[in-house]
C-alpha cells in the first residue's frame, strides 16, 4: 500500500508509539481475561446459589484436591509455549510416589532423605524426555506417550503389591495443615512460590523471551542466539522435578503410594492449560491464564459437586470448554482483526503456518 | 494470429481487501496466447494478490475476470486448474514424503479403466507419463523418488512439469528464478520459450530486469495496487520501467563511497565442513565490504552460517579480532562481536509473528535486563531509537513483524542486528525480494556502516549488487574460494568466469 | 539444452523392485520382533501357540486394538490425532448391551451396524469441529474425549453389563473360529485390507497421505482438504464403534469405564508401526504389526520370565525404542536421497 512503501523524511517518523491498541483493549480483548472473568462469573454464581459453596471447606478442599494439577501445570505452560508436549507428567508422578514409598517401606531409608531422592529421580526422568526431545529431535508427543507407558510401568514394577501406606505423620500432615485460621493449606505455600518463580521466568526473564520465540519460530530463535535444545532440555527437566514434587505431596496427602496414583492426570493439566489460552501450536498464551483455567475447573467442580452432580458432568464441561475454547479463539482473532488499530499498514497477509512442526 | 483479437487472460480492475486492508486496488492484465508476459511491481504493489486471484485462492471483491474471452469466477485453485491455469509459486509446494510423480498428478491422479481397476490409480500410466514429461524437459530425476531431498531447482522442474501435464492454457510463474542458479535460469527459459512457441500465454513476475529484457515480449507495471501501464520490452527501456513502478526518481541504487580500510575483524582459517566446502579461508577489515559471489549452491550461505555458528563446522578456525570464535555457538559469536542477518527473511532473520519491537530488542536482552528481569517496556525503549535510526515505517513497536513490507522486515533484522554493536556484520542477500526504493536505502546504509568501521561480508546472488558494493569480491565455486578480486578489477565477466570455471586447477 | 538426455529408467524389473521395497521396509523389522517374541514364548511355553486356547488368543485378544489401530492410522497420516476413541469404544459398547437389554433378539448384523454408526457419528462429531472450524485435532479430541466418557458415566452411572445380558449366540461370536482363525480376527484383518487398498491405490488415500505431508501445499494443489480430513475422522470413528461391539463380544461385559486408556494405546501401536506422529508416511500394515506387537507383548512377558509389573516398563520402552530407530532410518534415508540427487546431477 501506498503508506508503506513511499519514502518519507526521517522527520515525520520520531518517536513510535509503543502500543497499536490502548491499554483497555490490551487488557480485556484477550484470552487470560476472557478465562479469569469466567472465574469470577462461576466463583460468584456458586457463592449465591450453590448451597453450601461458600462453607468452610470448599476452599481448602479446591486447594487441597488441584494443587498437583497447579504445579504440574506451570512447566507445562512453558513448554506447549514453546511448541512441545510433556504427556508423561502424571507417570513421573506416579513413579515419585512409588519410588519414595518403595524408599521408606522396603529400604528403611528415612522419608527426608528418600523425598530428596525422589526429586533427583524426578529430575533424572525429566532429562530423559529432554534429552529425546531436545538433543536428539524426535517428536515430544511421541517421545513422552513412550515414557508415559515407560514411568507408568516403572511404577507398577517398583510397587508389585497394590499400596503402600504409613508414613511419618510429621510430614504426612504438614502440606494439609491450615495456615494459621485461614482455609488454606500449607501445600499453597510452596504452590504460590513457584507459581511466582514460573510467572517471572515466562514474562520477565530474557529465557521465557526465549521461550515465546522458540515456539513462534525454532529457527529465527536459533539464529538470534537463544539455545533452543538447552532451553527445551531445561524445560522437560524442571516439568520431571516439580511432577515428582507434586508426587511426593500426593503420597502425603493420601498416605499411601498405588499403581494408579494420578493416572490420567496428564490430560487434566494439559486441559487446564490450553484452556487457560495457551495455543497447542506454540508462541502464545500466560501463566495468569492457566493458573486461572486450573481454578475454574477446579470451582466447577466444587460447585457441581456440591449441586449433586456426578464427577462426569465436570467431564462434559471441561471437554465442551476445551472445544469451545480453540473455536472462540479462531473466532477471537478473526474479530481483532476487525478492529481499528492505529490507521492500518498492512500490506501482506501472512498466511500464518499452522504446522506444528516440519518434517 | 487469432488468439491476438481474444487475449486468453484478462483482467480489468480487479479488487481485492482483507478487512481493512487493501491489497489490490485495481489490477488490469491482458496476455495474449503465444507470448511471455513480464508482470513488474515494487513488493506490495500487488503483484502475488493478482496471481492468487487468478489461481483460485483469493476471491475477487470487484472488477471483471475473463479466460479466453468467458468471464470466470474461481472459488478454488481446483476449478483454475480445470480451466487450464497452472501457477508455479516462488517457494515450489512439493509434498516431501510422497513421490516424485504423485507430486505431478496429485489431485488428478490416472484412473485405470475395466471394471475393477476402475476405481484404482493406473500407476503404470502415470510414471510413463511423468518419465515423458522429463524427457521433454531434458533432466535427470527419478520419477519414482520420494520429493524429499531435491534441490530447489529440480522442484521448480516438477512445477512445470505438473504445469504442461496440466496442459495450462496459462502459466503464471511469480519469481521462479529467485533460487536458481545461472544454467539453471537457462534452462528454464528454454523451457518457457517452448511453451510460448506452442501457443500457450506465460506470465512471469521478476525481480531481476535483465530477466525480463531477455525472456518477456510484453511488460505490465503495477504500482501501489494499481495498473501503472502495459508496453513492448522492446519498445521500453529499464528506467522507464524503474520510473513507473517507484513513480518517483530514484537516486543511485549503488551509493558506495570508499571508507578506510582498517585493521584484521574476522580471520577465517582452512575452515572445513564435508560435502559442502573445504579450504575456505579469508579475512574482512574493518571498513571493507567483502563480496561473496557465487552460484546458488555453491556453498556460500553454509560458509557463512559456519562461521556465525548456526551450523557446526569439521575443521577449521573463525578468529574476530584476534579472539578465537567457538565454533556452533550462535551466542558465543554474538558476544564477540558478530551480527547475522540471514538469507530467509520470515523463517531466520525475524520471529515473523513477533513484535517490532520485541524483535528488535531480541539479541540485547541480556544487556537491557535490569538484575536478570526483562520488561516489555524496557524492550521498546531499546528498540525506539533502532527503529528511528532505520526508518522503519510502521505504526507501533507492538505491531507483528508479519504485517510489514519486506524491505521493512529487513530493516527490522538490520536494526537488530545494529543494536548489538557489532564488529562484523554477516549480511546473506541484503536486498532479496526488497523494492528498489529500500534497497537503495539498504546500500547506503550499508555503505555508512563501513565508514564507520564496520567490517561487513556480504553475500548476493544479484552481481550489480556485488560489483556496485564490494570492496573485494570473493568467488566461491563448489565449496572454495576460487577467487580474491580487488572492486576495481572486479568485472562482470571474470567474476562469472571463476563462478563457473569447469574445476581444472580444483582439488 | 540438451534434448539428448533421457531419463534413466529403472534397471530394476517390478518385481525385484517390490522385493528390494518389502526387504527394506519398516514393516518387516517390526513384523521380525513380533515373530521373534512369538517364538521365544512358545520355545518357553508350548501352549502359547500350540493349543487351542493359545492361538486363539494370539489372534483374538489384538482384534480390538488393531481397528483403533487402523482408524487412529488414517487420522495420523493427515497430521492429526484422534484421542476420544476409547471413549467413542465404551459408549458404543454400552450402547450394544442396551440394544440387547431392549431386545435380546436383535439380529447381531443389525448390532455391528448400529456401533459403526453411533462411531461414525462420533467420529463425525470430532471431523466437523477440525476440519471445518480449523481446530487443532489434538485439543479438539482431547475436549470430545471428556465429553464422550462424562455422557457415558452419566448413562451408565455404576451400572454394568453383565454376561447375562447378552444372548448367547452373540457372546459366542466372541470366540467363534473358521479354520482356527477367530471370526473377530477376521473381520479386523478384512477391514485392515479394505483400508490397505484404499490408502494405496485410491486417489482419496493418496491425498490423505499429501495432506499430511504438507497441509498447505495441499490447499493449494485444490485438494479437498476438509472433506477428506472429515472422512478420516468418520473412519477412525466408525471403526472405534465397531471395536466396541468388538469388546462386548470378547469380554460379555461394558460399563462406565470400557476402553479408558486405549486412545494412547491406539497411538502407541501406530507409532511402533512406523508411522510418523506429524503425518505423510507410514502404512496401515505397519500401525496393524504395532497393535499386534503390543497386546502379544503383554502377554509373552510372564512366560518369558518378566513380572507382569514391568510390562508397562517394556512397551514403554519398546514405543521409545521405536521413535528412535525411525528417527535413524528416516535420517539414513535422507542422506541417502540427497546422494541419489547428486549423482544424477553429476551425470547430467
Amino acid at each position: 500500500m501506498a503508506t508503506t512503501d513511499a519514502l518519507e523524511p526521517a522527520t515525520t517518523r520520531r518517536g513510535y508509539p509503543s502500543y497499536s491498541r490502548n491499554v483497555v483493549q490490551r487488557l480485556l480483548l484477550n484470552r487470560e481475561a476472557a478465562v479469569i472473568a469466567a472465574l469470577v462469573v462461576v466463583y460468584v454464581y456458586s457463592l449465591v446459589s450453590v448451597d453450601f459453596f461458600d462453607g468452610p471447606l470448599t476452599t481448602y478442599n479446591i486447594l487441597k484436591e488441584y494443587s498437583p494439577i497447579l504445579l504440574m501445570a506451570l512447566p507445562m505452560t512453558l513448554i506447549i509455549i514453546t511448541g512441545e508436549i510433556d504427556l508423561s507428567v502424571a507417570s513421573t508422578l506416579g513413579v515419585s510416589a512409588a519410588f519414595c514409598g518403595v524408599l521408606v517401606k522396603e529400604h528403611g531409608v528415612d522419608l527426608t532423605t528418600a523425598m530428596v531422592l525422589t526429586l533427583v529421580l524426578g529430575i533424572v526422568l525429566g532429562a530423559v524426555n529432554g534429552f529425546l526431545v531436545a538433543y536428539v529431535g524426535l517428536p515430544s508427543l511421541a517421545v513422552t506417550i513412550g515414557t508415559l507407558a515407560l514411568y507408568r510401568g516403572l511404577a507398577e514394577g517398583l510397587i508389585q503389591t497394590d499400596r503402600i501406606a504409613g508414613f511419618d505423620p510429621k510430614w504426612q500432615d504438614w502440606p494439609t495443615e491450615r495456615i494459621g485460621g485461614t482455609n488454606v493449606p500449607q501445600i499453597v505455600i510452596p504452590v504460590a512460590i513457584l507459581a511466582v518463580v514460573f510467572f517471572v521466568l515466562l514474562h520477565f526473564t530474557s529465557f521465557g523471551r526465549g521461550v515465546y520465540e522458540i515456539g513462534l519460530s525454532p529457527e529465527a530463535a536459533h539464529f538470534s542466539g537463544v539455545n533452543v535444545a538447552r532451553t527445551k532440555f531445561l524445560l522437560f527437566v524442571m516439568s520431571g522435578l516439580i511432577a515428582s514434587l507434586a508426587g511426593l505431596y500426593v503420597m502425603l496427602r493420601a498416605d499411601s503410594a498405588a499403581t494408579d496414583t494420578g493416572i490420567g492426570f496428564e490430560l487434566k493439566v494439559i486441559a487446564s492449560v490450553l484452556l487457560g489460552g495457551v495455543s497447542i501450536f506454540g508462541g502464545r498464551g500466560a501463566l495468569h491464564g492457566v493458573i486461572a483455567g486450573v481454578l475454574l475447573i477446579a470451582v466447577l467442580n466444587s460447585a457441581l459437586l456440591l449441586s449433586n452432580q456426578g464427577s462426569e458432568v465436570i467431564q462434559i464441561i471441561i471437554g465442551l470448554l476445551l472445544v469451545a475454547s480453540v473455536i472462540s479463539s479462531s473466532f477471537l482473532s478473526r474479530f481483532r482483526e476487525l478492529l481499528p488499530r492505529r490507521t492500518a499498514s498492512t500490506n501482506q497477509v501472512s498466511g500464518q503456518k499452522s504446522r506444528k512442526a516440519p518434517q | 494470429m487469432s488468439a491476438a483479437t481474444t487475449p486468453v487472460l484478462e483482467l480489468r480492475d480487479v479488487s481485492k481487501s482483507f478487512g481493512p486492508v487493501v491489497a489490490l486496488r485495481s489490477g488490469s492484465l491482458a496476455v495474449g496466447a503465444g507470448s511471455i508476459h513480464a508482470l513488474v511491481g515494487e513488493n506490495g504493489a500487488g503483484k502475488s494478490t493478482l496471481v492468487k486471484v487468478v489461481a483460485g485462492v483469493y476471491r475477487r471483491d470487484g472488477g471483471e475476470f475473463r479466460l479466453g474471452g468467458q468471464p470466470v469466477d474461481f472459488a478454488s485453485t481446483a476449478e483454475s486448474k480445470d480451466a487450464g491455469v497452472a501457477v508455479i509459486y516462488q517457494e515450489p509446494t512439493l509434498f516431501p514424503d510422497l513421490s516424485v510423480t504423485e507430486n505431478i498428478f496429485m489431485g488428478r491422479m490416472p484412473l485405470g479403466s475395466g471394471r475393477l481397476s476402475g476405481r484404482r490409480i493406473d500407476k503404470g500410466a502415470m510414471h510413463a507419463e511423468a518419465t515423458a514429461l522429463f524427457q521433454r524437459l531434458g533432466v535427470h530425476i527419478d520419477p519414482r523418488r520420494p520429493a524429499l531431498g531435491l534441490s530447489i531447482a529440480d522442484q521448480q522442474i516438477i512445477e512445470i512439469a505438473k504445469a504442461i501435464s496440466l496442459d495450462a492454457r496459462l502459466l503464471i510463474m511469480d519469481e521462479p528464478t529467485a533460487a536458481l542458479s545461472g544454467n539453471e535460469v537457462a534452462r528454464l527459459f528454454a523451457v518457457a520459450r517452448s511453451l510460448r512457441d506452442e501457443g500457450r500465454a506465460l506470465v512471469f513476475i521478476s525481480h531481476r530486469f535483465d530477466e525480463v529484457f531477455e525472456l518477456c515480449d510484453t511488460v505490465t507495471v503495477m504500482r501501489d495496487g494499481s495498473y501503472i501501464s502495459t508496453d513492448r520490452v522492446a519498445e521500453t527501456t529499464e528506467s522507464q520501467i524503474v520510473a513507473k513502478m517507484v513513480g518517483r526518481e530514484v537516486g543511485d541504487l549503488f551509493p558506495k563511497t570508499v571508507a578506510e580500510i582498517g585493521e584484521v575483524v574476522l580471520d577465517v582459517q582452512n575452515l572445513e565442513t564435508a560435502g559442502e566446502f573445504h579450504g575456505v579461508s579469508f579475512q574482512v577489515r574493518a571498513g571493507e565490504i567483502v563480496g561473496l559471489a557465487g552460484l546458488v549452491g555453491a556453498g556460500r550461505s553454509e560458509i557463512a552460517r559456519a562461521v556465525f555458528g548456526v551450523d557446526a563446522y569439521d575443521a577449521g578456525t573463525v578468529t574476530l579480532a584476534g579472539k578465537p570464535v567457538p565454533a556452533h555457538d550462535p551466542r558465543g559469536a554474538i558476544r564477540a562481536g558478530m551480527a547475522f542477518v540471514p538469507e530467509d527473511r520470515r523463517q531466520q532473520g525475524l520471529v515473523i509473528q513477533g513484535s517490532v519491537g520485541k524483535n528488535i530488542a531480541s539479541v540485547i536482552r541480556s544487556r537491557i535486563s535490569k538484575s536478570g528481569l526483562i520488561t516489555a517496556g524496557s524492550e521498546y525503549a531499546a528498540a525506539r531509537p533502532w527503529a528511528d535510526r532505520l526508518e522503519v515505517k510502521t505504526n507501533a513497536l507492538d505491531m507483528k513483524a508479519a504485517t510489514m513490507s519486506g524491505g521493512n522486515q529487513q530493516k527490522v533484522v538490520i536494526a537488530k542486528w545494529l543494536a548489538t554493536n557489532p564488529k562484523l556484520l554477516i549480511i546473506d542477500e541484503p536486498t532479496r525480494g526488497i523494492d528498489v526504493g529500500t534497497k537503495a536505502e539498504v546500500h547506503r546504509l550499508l555503505s555508512e556502516l563501513a565508514g564507520q568501521g564496520l567490517a561487513i561480508l556480504m553475500i548476493s546472488s544479484e552481481l550489480p549488487e556485488v560489483l556496485g558494493m564490494a570492496d573485494r569480491v570473493l568467488v566461491v565455486r563448489e565449496g572454495q574460494i576460487t577467487a580474491d578480486i580487488a572492486r576495481d578489477d572486479a568485472t562482470p565477466e571474470n567474476v562469472m568466469a571463476a563462478a563457473t570455471r569447469s574445476s581444472e586447477k580444483a582439488s | 539444452m540438451s534434448t539428448d538426455l533421457l531419463v534413466e529408467p529403472s534397471r530394476q524389473s517390478a518385481g525385484q523392485r517390490a522385493l528390494t521395497t518389502f526387504l527394506r521396509s519398516r514393516e518387516l523389522s517390526i513384523a521380525i520382533v513380533l515373530v521373534l517374541i512369538v517364538i521365544a514364548a512358545t520355545l518357553k511355553r508350548h501352549t502359547f501357540v500350540f493349543s487351542h486356547d493359545g492361538w486363539r488368543d494370539t489372534l483374538l485378544t489384538p482384534s480390538i486394538l488393531l481397528l483403533l489401530a487402523v482408524g487412529q492410522m488414517v487420522v495420523i497420516v493427515t497430521r492429526n490425532v484422534d484421542l476420544s476413541v476409547g471413549s467413542v469404544l465404551g459408549i458404543t459398547a454400552y450402547a450394544t448391551g442396551k440394544i440387547f437389554i431392549a431386545n435380546p433378539d436383535t439380529p447381531v448384523v443389525l448390532v455391528f451396524a448400529a456401533g459403526l454408526l453411533i462411531g461414525a457419528v462420533l467420529g463425525a462429531m470430532n471431523g466437523f469441529l477440525v476440519a471445518f472450524f480449523r481446530v487443532p485435532a489434538l485439543v479438539v479430541t482431547l475436549g470430545t474425549m471428556y465429553a464422550f466418557r462424562g455422557y457415558l458415566t452419566h448413562q451408565a452411572g455404576s451400572k454394568r453389563i453383565v454376561a447375562g445380558d447378552i444372548p448367547a449366540n452373540f457372546e459366542k461370536l466372541g470366540t467363534q473360529q473358521l479354520l482356527t482363525v477367530p471370526v473377530l480376527t477376521l473381520i479386523g484383518l478384512a477391514v485392515l485390507a479394505v483400508v490397505g487398498y484404499y490408502l494405496h491405490t485410491a486417489r482419496g488415500g493418496r491425498e490423505l497421505y499429501a495432506i499430511g505431508s504438507d497441509p498447505d501445499a495441499a490447499h493449494l494443489y485444490g485438494l479437498n482438504v476438509g472433506r477428506r480430513v472429515f472422512g478420516a475422522f468418520v473412519l477412525s470413528g466408525a471403526l472405534a464403534g465397531l471395536a466396541g461391539v468388538f469388546s462386548v463380544a470378547r469380554y460379555a461385559t461394558a460399563f462406565a469405564g470400557t476402553g479408558r486408556d486405549l486412545e494412547l494405546q491406539a497411538v502407541a501401536a501406530v507409532v511402533i508401526g512406523g508411522v510418523a506422529i506429524f503425518g505423510g508416511s507410514g502404512t496401515v500394515w505397519g500401525a496393524a504389526i504395532g497393535a499386534f506387537l503390543l497386546v502379544t507383548i503383554n502377554r509373552a512377558l510372564p512366560i518369558l520370565g518378566i513380572s507382569d509389573f514391568w510390562q508397562g516398563a517394556v512397551v514403554g520402552g519398546l514405543i521409545i525404542g521405536a521413535i528412535v530407530l525411525d528417527r535413524v532410518l528416516s535420517l539414513r534415508r535422507a542422506h541417502q536421497l540427497i546422494e541419489a540427487r547428486d549423482v544424477t546431477e553429476e551425470e547430467g
